[in-house]
């Protein structure tokens, strides 16, 4: 375990009854602090699960997660969670929604404060102006922003996203995704992510899990993305390593996570962590010029 | 035109139809020409036009004009104005709903959170709830031996299984996520029961104290029949007893509106806590 590995998964298990095969085992990974990490996998392989189980929502079967050299073991100020269906209290404001989750964090501020600092988090995600709205005056996106606004606001060690853009258009999903990356590389914030969209993973993650099907899913790869950091899905797709990371990914999505599942594929089943890949980079290609320390550590 | 205006025209035009049925059903039967002696027929009445006993229309509304000109009237015990009985009825129906508020909202939220509680107590409820409030008159006036709190018990028996029942629905069906929110933002439970669960269940906990004064309203009349001495449910019962049938109608009138007043105040405040998701 490095010095920068600030979450470290090992050996999680869930299994729903205890006769049924459990729906993923054997789950390792870790994170450095501001890594970006994502989770690919088909339905049914258990990312909402392994997502919910960091934030403290649900108990593994087996297993450990240790964040920051302390075990989780329940809920915490300290893992924002943005949710599937952004979960905004329609009851409430935009900025009461996000005042809920900073009286939580602070509960001795003052209502001035409390209000000041929603407004800052309100102005990060471009939503100035729709203060004073319910979530149901705002589109799909713009319920997302809030979400995401919440989660950042309490100022988390770590973000849970869950499959935050599912279930926006492309335009907006882009538009948002670039705030992300913006947020993200300011605030040196550390984020684990679920998601179903190759591209988005390349474009936000420093390093993308690869999970098999479920039952019986398993971490199967990390890929880790040698684009450079700054990304920005305008020219991402002109990198030479962009096509050879993204078929990668999609092969594995296509054949593999199936394969490995049935224990038919190169890796075996019993092999203690899953191995670290580089489909960027061509034979006799030097790693990139100035990879991240934390990732170089991983690698090594 | 515009449908509501229709809608109102076609309104005005049935309560038409249905008033001049009334004053057709009810105008004096004629043709009693049996010669008497006119000093008799004046003993026996029979020189005023014979009527079956209901009212025409037009006694009906000189008997509204005269209950609406003093309401508020007290001639003894037995002869007080609609105002004061409307007021009493009204009173003991408040608090017999207030009562059954206090024991079913944190009941009915116990029973939404747990799930052992609500195994616990659906038997109880489940045989409890279809009883006739007023099946349980009889052992009320012989407990507590106060016909006036006994109506209020029976208002509280009444109005306590749609508030119970809709309280528990309401808090077992809030939404996962906006649990799981509180959860992860570590709310305590006091700040997640009234600032998560309170707020998502108050739209039906609302229909549930909606439907509970809607029946507390019913069977206040009848519990007022049975104990007597003030309130509308007396009211009639004593009209009756004149055989005043105006009053009776007005009586009735009157309860329907208070009724319609009522359900329309649970409307606003059903309004007031709604929200769109």
């Amino acid at each position: 375990m490095s010095a920068s590995t600030f979450l470290q998964v090992r050996g999680l298990a869930k299994r729903y009854a205890a006769a049924a095969a459990p729906v993923f085992e054997d789950v390792a990974f870790t994170i450095g602090r501001g890594e970006f990490v994502c989770v690919i996998g088909h339905s049914g392989c258990g990312k909402t699960t392994i997502l919910n189980i960091l934030a403290g929502l649900d108990a593994a079967t087996a297993g450990e997660v240790v964040m920051d050299g302390r075990e989780i073991s329940g809920p915490s100020l300290d893992r924002g969670v943005v949710f599937q269906g952004h979960a905004l209290m329609p009851w409430l404001t935009v900025r009461r929604n996000i005042a809920f989750a900073v009286k939580s964090r602070w509960p001795d501020w003052p209502r001035s404060r409390i209000d000041a600092h929603c407004q800052k988090y309100i102005d990060l995600v471009r939503l100035t102006g729709n203060e004073d709205r319910r979530p149901s005056a705002l589109s799909g996106g713009m319920k997302q922003r809030v979400g995401i606004a919440r989660a950042f606001a309490i100022q988390p060690k770590m973000l849970l996203l869950d499959e935050p853009f599912g279930a926006l258009d492309a335009l907006t999903r882009g538009a948002i995704q670039e705030e992300l990356v913006a947020i993200c590389a300011g605030t040196q914030q550390t984020v684990f992510m679920i998601t179903h969209d190759v591209d988005e993973a390349i474009l936000l993650a420093d390093k993308i899990l690869l999970m098999t099907n479920g039952p019986k899913a398993r971490v199967a790869e990390i890929v880790v993305n040698t684009l450079p950091r700054a990304r920005s899905r305008h020219d991402v797709h002109h990198h030479p390593h962009y096509y050879r990371i993204r078929n990668h990914l999609v092969d594995f999505l296509v054949h593999r996570s199936k394969l490995l599942q049935e224990g038919r594929a190169e890796v075996a089943a019993n092999e203690e962590s899953p191995r670290v890949v580089m489909p960027g980079l061509a034979e006799g290609d030097e790693a990139p010029a100035a990879p991240r320390p934390a990732l170089l550590k991983q690698i090594k | 035109m515009p449908q509501r205006a229709r809608s109102a025209i076609l309104s005005c035009l049935l309560l038409a139809v249905v008033l001049l049925a009334w004053h057709v059903g009810t105008l004096p039967k004629g043709g009693a020409a049996q010669a008497v002696d006119p000093e008799y027929a004046r003993l026996m009445g029979l020189d005023k036009p014979k009527s079956d006993g209901l009212p025409t229309p037009a006694q009906m509304g000189a008997t509204i004009a005269t209950q609406l000109s003093d309401p508020f009237y007290d001639a003894g015990s037995n002869d007080k104005g609609i105002g004061i009985q409307i007021a009493y009825s009204l009173s003991r129906v408040a608090l017999g709903f207030v009562l059954a508020a206090l024991v079913a909202l944190p009941l009915g939220f116990a029973i939404g959170l747990s799930p052992l509680i609500h195994g616990a107590l659906d038997p109880f409820i489940q045989v409890l709830k279809p009883i006739s409030p007023l099946a349980w008159m009889p052992l009320a006036l012989y407990t507590i031996k106060d016909s006036t709190t006994s109506s209020i018990f029976v208002i509280f028996v009444c109005s306590v299984w749609p508030m119970l029942i809709n309280t528990a629905h309401g808090v077992a069906n809030v939404r996962r996520d906006w649990l799981n929110v509180a959860k992860t933002l570590e709310a305590g439970t006091l700040r997640t029961a009234f600032q998560v669960i309170l707020p998502a269940a108050a739209p039906v906990i609302l229909t549930g104290m909606r439907i509970s004064m809607g029946i507390a309203w019913l069977v206040i009349v009848a519990a007022e029949m049975l104990v007597g001495n003030l309130g509308i449910g007396y009211f009639v019962w004593n009209e009756w007893n004149n055989l005043s049938l105006s009053n009776v109608i007005f009586a009735i009138l009157v309860i329907g509106v208070v009724g319609m007043i009522l359900d329309f105040l649970f409307g606003i405040a059903q309004r007031a806590v709604a929200y769109v998701e």
